[in-house]
């Protein structure tokens, strides 16, 4: 990629005598802004496309419907309110794990990006941190709709305490599935893997939030977000940022 | 050249199967509240440590071929993996097998261990399915070995997380060796030792035949076949 010092490349070339320190003297990029405009594009292309969060909400709130008519309740209150809300979640936020490098597998984004001289985990933060997007349209849409068709005790005075929960959710979510979407997305059958994969390592978020809201959603002396649950899945999710961040760049070496 | 090895494990297997059987079945105390069945325990405990470690090590391995690109690497962890996926299973009958015995049903959720036995099985059950679907054998390597780290840190985490959730644990009375009267001791640790050398002995026969095929593949294409 350098040049030598004979030959000059470049239209500049002629006019500037140190031209191997010239044009690609590349003062590397700061990760920080490279992945702010690999947000910028992940976010644009969303909104020009739509192509996964308006899918993952309707989702939701059909997954609520069916809940409705399986369990055969009109309302649900406790560990079952968590249970459901968490699942239905969980398999909505998968649609988008599923869609998330489809793009860039099949039109060259990665290749693109591979071209760029930049630090290849930046595609990592910036996916995670479109995918965290994507999961907080999803709640600002589920939630609301969980309280109001399936919820017994009223969603204002949970909400609260269920913030945490679900930004610990969201974040393990984001993690996971990023790594795994990298993962499957070169594969044959890529869109029966990515959930194969990323179900079991979500077990624990499943455990940890379902568990950590239960006693918001109960209908009787509904109780603060159990800590002890909380901490687990800030650990959790430490744990596997670390280990998606040190995994990460070995899914791009082509 | 494999050989001479491979048969030294083979025998020194052999040997150390019949020496542990023999233990649980003559020298072990029959256990005083679930009796005979409770002799499954020293098939099923050893089994499912293998296994775990077997994970593990294959995530061992993939680091090792992630660091150094030597192809050797990936085919150690894939058989790693492999073996421990096939003592899996074993881990999961057995542990039915038990679990019915003890507590009248072939499954128990209150059971943190086999629980997160399951959920970790399940993981490892799309390795191949992953691992095959991508055509590229470097590209296959890599992403098998990214997987393989994943899921051996997956091992423990997963362990502790299930184990918080259980509400309640049933009494462990066989939980660890320490609380075992030391009969019971040596022949767990005897038939641990056992499972190990099996897992070790078919490793390598695995190992060695994967080899082969390799080599014959490499000399069949010099010598002009097809």
């Amino acid at each position: 990629m350098s040049p030598t010092a004979h030959a000059p490349v470049g239209e500049h070339g002629l006019q500037e005598p140190h031209a191997r320190t010239g044009p690609t003297s590349h003062v590397p990029v700061g990760t920080a802004k490279v992945v702010r405009a690999l947000v910028r594009k992940e976010l644009l292309v969303e909104l020009r496309t739509l192509e996964s969060v308006p899918g993952m909400a309707l989702f939701a709130v059909t997954t609520f419907v069916v809940f409705h008519f399986a369990l055969n309740q009109n309302t649900v209150s406790g560990q079952e309110a968590a249970g459901i809300l968490w699942v239905t979640l969980l398999f909505a936020a998968m649609l988008g794990v599923n869609r998330l490098f489809v793009a860039d597998a099949d039109q060259g984004g990665f290749d693109g990006f591979l071209l760029a001289p930049v630090d290849r985990t930046a595609l990592l933060f910036a996916k995670a941190l479109a995918l965290l997007c994507y999961l907080l349209v999803l709640e600002l849409v589920a939630v609301p709709a969980f309280g109001l068709l399936l919820l017994g005790p009223p969603l204002g005075q949970a909400l609260p305490g269920l913030l945490a929960p679900l930004a610990l959710g969201d974040l393990g979510v984001a993690a996971i599935g990023t790594l795994v979407a990298a993962l499957a997305v070169r594969t044959r059958a890529r869109d029966l893997l990515g959930p194969l994969l990323a179900l079991p390592l979500l077990v624990p978020i499943v455990i940890g939030c379902a568990r950590a809201s239960a006693p918001l959603l109960a209908s009787a002396h509904p109780g603060g977000p159990a800590l002890r649950w909380i901490a687990t899945l800030a650990l959790y999710d430490l744990v596997f940022g670390l280990i998606a961040y040190a995994v990460f760049d070995f899914l791009l070496e082509d | 050249m494999r050989t001479p090895s491979l048969r030294a494990l083979s025998i020194s297997t052999v040997v150390a199967f019949c020496v542990s059987l023999s233990l649980v079945f003559f020298y072990a105390p029959i256990e005083a509240e679930e009796g005979f069945l409770q002799k499954i325990f020293y098939l099923h405990v050893p089994l499912a440590i293998v296994a775990l470690c077997g994970f593990v090590i294959g995530g061992l391995f993939a680091i090792a071929h992630l660091r150094t690109g030597d192809q050797r690497w990936d085919l150690r962890s894939y058989v790693a993996i492999h073996m421990s996926l096939i003592f899996g299973v074993g881990v999961l009958l057995t542990g039915s097998i038990w679990a019915r015995a003890s507590w009248g049903h072939w499954w128990v959720w209150d059971e943190p261990t086999l629980v997160s036995f399951l959920i970790v099985f399940l993981l490892y059950a799309t390795y191949q399915p992953l691992r095959f679907a991508i055509e590229d054998p470097e590209r296959q390597g890599r992403y098998a070995s990214v997987f393989a780290i994943t899921a051996g840190a997956f091992v423990p985490l997963n362990f502790i997380a299930v184990r918080l959730s259980a509400s309640y644990v049933h009494p462990r009375v066989l939980g660890a060796t320490s609380n075992l009267p030391s009969s019971m001791a040596l022949t767990f640790l005897v038939s641990l030792a056992a499972m190990a050398l099996l897992f070790a002995t078919l490793c390598s026969y695995e190992l060695a035949a994967k080899r082969t095929r390799i080599l014959l593949k490499v000399r069949s294409r010099t010598l002009g076949f097809r």
